[in-house]
């Protein structure tokens, strides 16, 4: 049947599964919204504050679901507001179509009114970008982009539209969406061989990062690292995705990472890399990290093999195959020396003071892990309530932790906790950020209000840039170089301008009591915690540096 | 000083390929030595042909990077005993009369052609693999050079075997 352009790209959005779009209109958008208003039993049309925050949403929808998030631009701005948030999908491996509609042929090329040349822009921090010239290639392109974003290593996909061919009128037809592409399966002798390498390893650690929840591979990891009896630690991407406590759980690795897993790292003679880039907040240099091991890599992405590190052995696929496939070729080994050599470094551990009266970052946080549920999902900003949250929230949920782990992006987590509570209206939504970051993106407390998602917003407030200001602590001699502004905001006055119901918690108690029933509420939530900017996230692996010098202690002065 | 490695890519002709194939490197600090494009015998195809410097890992990353994009159908590293390099020199010289029998001596040894000649200019082309231009250019390096363009060079192998490449049919990591 013969229909326009932007009548197809809303029948392709249908044929894709799509049934929530986060968009926000603009001229170069009109046939396309247009041709949503006709479908809008289908699909259900999300007006963020700004196309940043359609963005953040689409990557927390996303995240939630494993579905491909779909967000949507008008030109020009519209298209550049998303730049930010295609980069950070695209760091974390989310799965994204983001489309954007571009002036008309005619005007491209000329500087028009609103036009960039954002397929160009958009290259280097997406997976794919289209530049659609010609209608005829409008419906295998946008088929392609879900295509390209949803398999393999997932990422976010670029479609830019011009303005004509959105009107223009083409034949469409109909079809059903394509099945995924399985990813490769890697041979009986590679799994053998790295079967080997475990069995003779006296000292193995397992690393796993967020390939375990993009390949939904949490219970066949359990399962494998019961089986052999490996202790476990995971990078910030795989948080909430082994139970905390679990006897072999070596909790979070990396710069803020404990001291078991981080030592045990460093002695290990095998390290399993599973579903994780080893970046460099994690292996913080080729020779220093895992110095006497041996490292295996498990990966869908075939560059990632001896990016970052000497790799000594590798299978290449989806984690859920690969652990699948692996366990009947592993068992059990008695590695008691080891373990004891584990379990005293565990009690080196960091431990958060809980004598004062003043209310403490960590109590927070367990509070949230405490009474939220485990059907709970928790969105993060960036900076040290980020890590706090990872390290003692504690719930467990493989999609239900979600930060910018790979670009660091503030102001992510009011938006990806607007799509994750679309996506799953009846979950508790627990948006913990900080005064630095919700200044970044507080405007989406608007689209929480209008659409009444109860998210409940946290916001630990030092009244200073915490992360970066500890970063000054440690390397710049306590010159707090414009890390201090603070701000004069009156959150619970600017809460409720939004619409917001504002809670203040001075305690654990107060913390505890206003979660309580900020958990009731069927509007979202603001519970301003202030808290002592002398607060570090510990521990702390000062970069370059190795085990031996962890930073253990909250005292003033620098390295 | 590390080799210089020879990739070959089959890439789709499509507006933007060479700008993301380009991008690819600027953004991964990957080095750019030399970079040829041109159309093949299929139309919607294109070959580049790139030389880089880098050590075995770089080298590796640079292939398992350039196989990510959409575009990019196939990449190999040329091996230099198999496959036919040539690179193209165009060199403007400033002359006098007593040079000329000098500069066509050596052309005549490095099968250089003069393809202009103006009182007090010349033109030479040569064809060749890149050693070969890179000695040509020491030779002549007493004459002053007015204006100095290499193509970069485009590679072939030996033999009846294509450069195999499979349209894309799906999008794999």
């Amino acid at each position: 049947m013969k229909m326009t352009g932007a009548e197809m790209i809303v029948e392709l959005l249908i044929e894709q599964g799509v049934t929530d779009l986060f968009g926000y209109p603009g001229g170069a958008t009109l046939h396309i919204h247009d041709a949503l208003y006709n479908r809008r039993d289908k699909i259900t049309h999300y007006l963020p504050a700004d196309e940043r925050g359609a963005a953040h949403a689409a990557d927390g929808y996303a995240r939630a679901t494993g579905k491909v998030g779909v967000c949507l631009a008008t030109s020009g701005p519209g298209a550049t507001n998303l730049v930010t948030g295609i980069a950070t999908a695209f760091l974390d491996s989310v799965p994204m179509v983001a489309i954007t509609a571009n002036v008309g042929t005619d005007l491209i090329g000329k500087d028009s009114f609103q036009e960039v040349y954002i397929s160009g822009i958009a290259g280097p921090i997406a997976k794919h970008t289209y530049a659609v010239r010609d209608i005829d290639r409008l419906a295998q392109t946008i088929r392609a982009a879900f295509e390209i974003a949803d398999s393999g290593r997932k990422g976010p996909v670029l479609v830019d539209i011009p303005k004509n061919i959105t009107a223009a009128l083409c034949e469409f037809e109909p079809r059903q969406a394509a099945e995924p592409v399985p990813a490769e399966v890697p041979d009986p002798a590679q799994l053998k061989a790295i079967a080997a390498m475990i069995e003779r390893s006296r000292c193995p650690v397992l690393c796993f990062g967020g390939g375990v929840v993009s390949s939904g591979a949490s219970e066949e990891l359990k399962q494998f690292i019961e089986k052999t009896g490996i202790p476990t630690c995971h990078t910030i991407m795989a948080t909430g995705v082994i139970a905390f406590g679990h006897d072999l759980d070596l909790g979070m690795t990396g710069m803020h990472g404990s001291v078991a897993a981080n030592t045990s790292i460093a002695h290990a003679d095998l390290l399993i890399a599973a579903g994780t880039r080893l970046s460099d907040r994690v292996a913080q240099g080729r020779k220093t990290f895992a110095p006497k091991a041996q490292i295996i890599q498990f990966d869908i992405d075939p560059s990632e093999i001896g990016k970052s590190v000497d790799s000594g052995g590798s299978l290449i696929g989806d984690l859920r195959s690969i652990l699948q496939e692996l366990m009947p070729l592993v068992k059990n080994k008695d590695r008691s020396k080891w373990m004891a050599d584990i379990r005293r470094w565990k009690e080196k551990d960091y431990f958060p003071d809980n004598t004062g009266d003043k209310l403490m970052p960590h109590q927070i946080m367990e509070v949230i892990g405490e009474l939220a549920g485990p059907e709970s999902i928790i969105t993060t900003d960036v900076g040290q309530h980020q890590i706090w949250a990872a390290q003692y929230c504690k719930t467990t949920r493989p999609r239900g932790f979600m930060t910018s782990g790979g670009l660091g992006t503030m102001g992510f987590g009011y938006g990806a906790a607007v799509g994750a509570q679309v996506a799953f209206p009846s979950a508790s939504v627990i948006h913990i950020t900080g005064d630095g970051s919700l200044h970044m993106n507080m405007c989406e407390a608007a689209t929480a209000v209008s659409y009444g998602l109860p998210i409940i917003t946290i916001i630990l407030d030092n009244a200073v840039l915490g992360m970066v200001r500890q970063l000054q602590w440690a390397y710049h001699k306590e010159r707090y170089m414009a890390t201090e502004p603070y701000r004069k905001t009156d959150y619970e006055t600017v809460g409720k301008g939004f619409g917001v119901q504002t809670y203040r918690a001075d305690t654990s108690e107060a913390f505890r009591d206003a979660f309580a029933r900020a958990l009731k509420n069927t509007g979202p939530s603001w519970i301003v915690c202030p808290i002592d900017k002398k607060e570090k996230v510990l521990p702390m692996m000062p970069a370059g540096k190795g085990v031996e010098d962890i930073i253990l202690t909250q005292e003033e002065g620098g390295l | 000083m590390m080799d210089k490695t020879m990739i070959a890519l089959m890439v789709e002709n499509n507006a933007g390929v060479l700008s993301r194939v380009a991008m690819l490197f600027g953004r991964r600090g990957f080095n750019i030595d030399s970079l040829t494009v041109s159309a093949t015998e299929d139309p919607d195809i294109s070959r580049i042909t790139i030389t880089t410097t880098g050590d075995e890992n770089v080298i590796k990353q640079i292939i398992l990077q350039t196989k990510k994009l959409v575009e990019v159908l196939a990449v190999r590293v040329e091996d230099p005993l198999v496959a036919i390099q040539r690179e193209l020199l165009l060199l403007k010289l400033r002359t006098t009369e007593n040079d000329l029998t000098g500069i066509s001596a050596i052309c005549s040894i490095y099968e250089a052609a003069i393809v202009d000649l103006s009182e007090n200019s010349l033109i030479i082309e040569l064809t060749g693999k890149p050693g070969k231009i890179d000695a040509f250019l020491a030779v002549l390096k007493k004459y002053e050079i007015i204006e100095q363009c290499r193509t970069g060079v485009t590679t072939i192998e030996r033999g009846e075997d294509a450069f195999t490449y499979q349209n894309r049919e799906s999008h794999r990591s």
